[in-house]
């Protein structure tokens, strides 16, 4: 699963920088992710963690530096040699091979669950209604809800919701895997179900980047561990170097919480 | 201490005694005195009211369905549909622009709905109607050059047309705060969602955003609907021939005002409770994800059995 050092990066951040109104949250991120590769993004409340991975889908604009995708940059593009803002509609166009999964699930509460997986694939990738039926039935099968198709979000319970999440993320073949803390809003009793069917997308060799305080997932799963803290990375490395051996003090105070 | 915090009596009977399955809700005497005294006054009021003569009640069978009161009944109809179909797409379309982050757009819409909703709709109809005197022609121009088409505005603005125009403005100030009063009460979440998803902004509001909406703008909705129904009586006085001119035009000849205005009144509550009756289903479509298939105290394995069927 480790990524090929010749492969171009898939996600490519260069010096990201962003601040809501005085307050600076990212102070000049740096990171490359491979095709393939598992990235977590370890870190306290308040690092920056979060608005750094919202920052690749452009759900917040960066005030610096510069994020790049499939080699495209995000909210951007060069016209006749001068950079300029995207469209929302060009902005839209880009976010479509980025799956995203959230903290607080979001579905859609007014569809039935397999009316928000076929949402996206069909008025926004334009795929016929049978081939996206047939798609979400085996999604759904896949992270094990196939007799909920029917059910609203309501119906379900957290663990429920946010696997239907992920199916309905991976319904428009994502080429990159973003999940923002996928497990912070649930029942520790069902953080468990959630965490297993991510171990099974990276086993698949889905590029995935991982917000989330779950260290175990991190050790097991994650190709490369990133702490932030502060609007920095502080540390970046393998897991069993970043979690098994950390040389920054942050991230030895950080991880001793969870010894 | 564990005396004071002891039962004072031990329960009496077995579980199958105490099992609330059981209990049975006790007979409230008081209650049902007063269901009777509030209906034996409504009995009363009602045949005060049926019997009194001056109601003329058999003028009011009489002329239910005169025709010039069907007519009226028409037009008044018309108006409403006509006035609230434009009236809230007008709406929607200011709403979107009040909401969205172009300064242009936003201050636009500002403009209008501080003004329609400043204004009395009364006096909104009379200048409708008057429009001729203020500008004796319309047409399109380029600003401050020359003019492209024109029209003489007596021709354009007829009854009619100046009824539906002065309604439906009017309306669609109203439907904009109602509809972004509605848009905002969906979570933030759901729109990033759906951007997050590659949804353009306007799918992101069609599919998602506006279906969520709904709840919180039906209710209002079927109230300013009524009150339309009622306002349109207000184009009596530019000629139109709406219900209440109608009763009003039949009265003037026989002088009975009391039974022709009641005609009126049973036809707009008539109405009104058919647009009620049609805002309850429309509230119970867009409340249907919040319903569960069962109750709430619903064993486990009869919602199960229940899924199990409907595959």
């Amino acid at each position: 699963m480790s990524p090929t050092a010749t492969a171009a990066p898939l996600v490519q951040a260069r010096n990201v920088h962003k601040s809501f109104d005085q307050l600076e949250v990212l102070k000049g991120i740096d990171l490359d992710v491979m095709p393939g590769e598992v990235v977590v993004v370890l870190g306290p409340s308040g690092s920056g963690k979060s608005t750094f991975l919202r920052c690749i889908n452009h759900l917040e604009s960066i005030n610096k530096g510069s994020i790049e995708v499939e080699g495209e940059q995000i909210g951007y593009r060069l016209r006749r040699g001068r950079l300029e803002k995207l469209s929302s509609n060009g902005i839209a166009r880009q976010r479509r091979k980025i799956g995203m999964v959230f903290q607080q699930f979001n579905l859609y509460p007014h569809m039935t669950v397999l009316q928000n997986i076929i949402e996206a694939p069909i008025h926004v990738h334009g795929e016929s209604r049978k081939d996206a039926v047939a798609n979400a039935r085996r999604l759904l099968d896949r992270v094990g809800l196939a007799e909920k198709a029917d059910n609203y979000p309501r119906q379900l319970s957290g663990g429920q919701q946010q696997r239907v999440a992920i199916a309905r993320a991976l319904a428009i073949r994502p080429t990159l895997m973003l999940f923002d803390e996928p497990t912070s809003a649930l029942d520790p009793e069902l953080v468990g179900e959630v965490l297993a069917t991510m171990r099974d997308l990276a086993k698949q060799g889905l590029t995935m980047i991982v917000v989330t305080h779950e260290i175990g997932f991190a050790r097991e799963a994650a190709d490369r561990v990133v702490f932030m803290d502060g609007g920095h990375i502080v540390e970046i490395g393998k897991p069993e170097e970043v979690i098994g051996n950390p040389q920054h003090p942050r991230t030895q105070a950080f991880l001793s919480r969870f010894l | 201490m564990t005396m004071d915090h002891a039962p004072h009596a031990p329960p009496t009977g077995g579980a199958e005694q105490r099992d609330v399955a059981n209990a049975h809700a006790p007979f409230r005497s008081g209650r049902l005195l007063l269901w009777l005294a509030v209906l034996l006054v409504a009995a009363n009021f009602a045949w005060i009211v049926a019997r009194n003569e001056n109601f003329e009640w058999p003028v009011v069978a009489q002329y239910f369905f005169n025709p010039t009161v069907i007519q009226g009944l028409y037009v008044s109809l018309g108006l409403t549909i006509v006035a609230m179909i434009i009236g809230v797409v007008l709406g929607l379309g200011l709403a979107i622009a009040r909401l969205s982050q172009d300064r242009l757009a936003s201050s636009l819409a500002s403009l209008y709905i501080w003004f329609f909703r400043g204004t009395p709709l009364l006096v909104q109809l009379i200048f409708w109607y008057n429009l001729s005197t203020l500008f004796p022609e319309i047409g399109i121009a380029i600003p401050f050059g020359p003019t492209l088409v024109s029209w003489e505005t007596n021709s354009v603005i007829t009854p009619m047309t100046a009824a539906i125009v002065g309604l439906a403005l009017n309306e669609a100030a109203y439907m904009a705060e109602i509809i972004r009063g509605g848009l905002l009460s969906v979570d933030r979440g759901q729109f990033e969602t759906a951007e997050a998803f590659g949804m353009t902004k306007g799918r992101a509001l069609w599919r998602i955003i506006i279906p969520q909406a709904m709840r919180s703008i039906v209710p209002p909705t079927g109230n300013q609907l009524i009150s339309m129904i009622k306002a349109t009586s207000l184009v009596s006085v530019i000629a139109m021939a709406d219900l209440l001119y109608s009763v009003q035009s039949i009265y003037n000849t026989t002088f009975q005002v009391i039974p022709m205005l009641m005609v009126a009144v049973v036809w707009y509550l008539l109405i009104t409770s058919v647009l009620n009756i049609g805002q309850s289903y429309i509230e119970a479509y867009y409340g249907r994800s919040d319903r569960r298939r069962t109750g709430g105290a619903t064993p486990a394995p009869v919602v199960a059995a229940a899924e199990e069927a409907s595959h």
